[in-house]
């Protein structure tokens, strides 16, 4: 029987002819922690006796939730994390090189790999092909130790993405347009997998937002083919050679199918307090907004500051708007910096928070205050996310942000292109 | 056999809501952490519960971030089981691997306050204060291996590897 890209890889990662269903033992190319997670999987690690990592090179430590740290007691976690990481030879990314699935996307995932990582949106990865999943603390710890993991093979769900998105609706918007079609729960042990004849056109940020989202529809991943997209992002990020084409056998079975037609999209919000809560950004016109957040591993990246450039240079946040902008890591920040998108953004009255998780968990960086709205490109917008269980929480596109901060309600970005 | 009383929450039970992230500075500090327990979801549920209790829930409980806080919570807090109609896929995982069992079941049959007697080994809940009888879904063979050790922990510690 012809196989999902999802059984293709594990298949070949646990050398067995696997199905949906199987429950398998795989070896773990990538394990990686957080400092939210990070400090429990250092004590499930110590719990179990063990004393080294298998793989100390793709042994990672982030530092990216709290970053800068925000308080004593998280300044104690982050050099609990330092020592783990010099004692055990796990590499170690500071505060300020940014946020763990962007520099997993950067620096080190590539096709057919199988990554694990102590936070729920590493399913992100799927964008350049590779089985990338979100687990706990001590599902981590154990693979750090032992280099392999256990999963059930999942079903998956085909996605298919026809034609191209029109200008000012971007890749945000298929996300949301998607999660609010399968519901919060639709995808529960799932696997999405895209293809289409659209997702030639979406670059790898592009893929990067989608895959990011995946988990919002309860999935496990969010997985595209390995094509010539990807070979170029791996060549840009030096590891071209890392390259390998990667899909599913034709005739693979899907337990459901999903059509999505780019070209009618529009954009779209998702509403407090739930990420499927979808609707159009026109229906929710003149809805004042007091802080706008572009940034996290959802949409953080150089396209992104660009396009939000694009509609913000030469004009002004709305004085009643505040504006907080967080590049997704450190070389995206660079690289904003020499295409001048950081120099019209500071003019357009953003404050730059240092690259990381900034806002978007609600530890520091642009907490709410009450009955406040916030619309940001984060991937959720849950009660008391943002740290106030009395805000409410709209998410959107880097250009629908962008429009937003200079009308101060939400506005559509079709209107000011 | 696990006894205790009901506490009744809706659908979507997020992460945030268990385990609020205004508290991550608490994260090192899990007694602390405990006490605020559930409560963007009901403030006075860490103040009302019992050892042996039960988190009864709708769809989708313990959807949102992987962090593991959210079932250790809740454990801590004396509760013996989370029932739920479905439950989001790390949070499942992640309780089990602490050692809290998960049971997916018709919890429109439980009412805030029933007092529940669950049998895991025979997969029943009685609701001693209606007279329901209730089953819950199986649970995944591995789960359940890892669950009657207390935890991935003390499960890995016996066994040196995954014995599946
Ligand atoms: S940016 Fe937000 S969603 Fe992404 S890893 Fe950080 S906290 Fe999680």
């Amino acid at each position: 029987m012809a196989m999902t890209l999802v059984e293709k890889i594990l298949s070949e990662k646990s050398g067995l002819d696997v199905r949906a269903g199987d429950i398998i033992v795989a070896p773990v190319d990538i394990a990686f922690v957080q400092d939210g997670t990070g400090p429990l999987t250092i004590s499930q690690f110590q719990a179990c006796s063990f004393e080294r990592l298998a793989n100390p090179l793709t042994s990672i430590i982030f530092l990216d939730h709290a970053a800068p740290s925000a308080s004593r007691e998280l300044s104690n976690d982050h050099n609990r994390l330092r020592e783990f990481a010099k004692r055990n030879g796990a590499q170690l990314f500071e505060i300020g090189d940014g946020i763990s699935h962007q520099l997993i996307a950067e620096s080190y995932a590539s096709p057919g790999e199988i990554i694990i990582g102590a936070d729920s949106h590493t399913g992100m990865a799927g964008a350049l092909g590779a089985f990338a999943t979100g687990m706990g603390s001590t599902d981590v710890a154990i693979a750090l130790s032992l280099g392999k993991t256990w999963l059930r093979v999942p079903e998956s769900f085909k996605v298919i993405i026809n034609g191209q998105l029109s200008k000012g609706v971007c890749a945000k918007d298929i996300a949301l347009y998607l999660v609010g079609n399968l519901g919060a729960d639709g995808a529960t042990y799932k696997a999405l997998e895209f293809c289409g004849d659209g997702i030639a056109y979406l670059t790898m940020s592009e893929r990067l937002t989608i895959a990011s989202m995946a988990v919002e529809a309860g999935a496990k991943v969010g997985l595209f083919p390995s094509d010539e997209i990807t070979h170029s992002y791996l060549e840009h990020h030096g590891r071209g050679q890392k390259y390998r084409p990667l899909e599913p056998e034709p005739d693979a079975s899907y337990e459901r199918v999903i059509k999505i037609d780019a070209t009618r999209l529009e954009p779209m919000v998702a509403k407090p307090h739930s990420v499927d809560n979808t609707a159009l950004v026109r229906e929710l016109e003149d809805m004042k907004v007091q802080q706008v957040f572009i940034g996290t591993c959802s949409n953080g990246r150089l396209e992104d500051l660009a396009v939000a450039t694009e509609i913000l240079r030469g004009r002004k946040r709305h004085p009643d708007t505040r504006f907080i902008v967080a590049p997704a890591s450190r070389q995206v920040l660079s690289e904003a910096i020499q295409a001048g998108y950081i120099q019209a953004l500071v003019n357009a009255g953003a404050v730059i928070a240092p690259p990381g998780c900034a806002a978007c968990l609600g530890v520091h960086h642009g907490v709410l205050g009450d009955g406040e709205v916030c619309l940001s490109t984060a991937n959720r917008n849950f009660k008391g996310r943002m740290g106030n269980p009395e805000a409410f929480i709209y998410l959107a596109s880097p250009a629908t942000a962008a429009a937003t901060a200079i009308a101060g309600c939400i506005a559509d970005p079709r209107e000011m292109m | 056999m696990l006894r205790g009383k009901a506490f009744k929450f809706g659908d979507n039970i997020s992460t945030d809501l268990i385990s609020p992230g205004r508290y991550f500075h608490l994260r090192s500090d899990l007694p602390e952490l405990a006490k605020h327990v559930m409560e963007d979801a009901d403030p006075s549920f860490a103040s009302r519960v019992k050892p042996g209790d039960f988190v009864v829930a709708g769809k989708d409980f313990g959807l949102g971030s992987s962090r593991e806080h959210a079932p250790l919570v809740i454990k801590m807090a004396g509760v013996s089981a989370v029932l739920a109609k479905t439950a989001a896929k790390i949070f499942f995982r992640n309780a089990f691997n602490i050692g809290l069992p998960v049971l997916i079941c018709d919890t429109d049959k439980i009412n805030e306050g029933d007092e529940l007697e669950i049998d895991l080994t025979a997969g029943t809940i009685k609701n001693l204060s209606t007279g329901a009888e209730l089953t819950f879904g199986k649970i995944p063979e591995v789960m359940l291996k890892i669950l009657n050790e207390g935890g991935l922990v003390p499960y890995i510690k016996k066994y040196g590897d995954f014995a599946l």
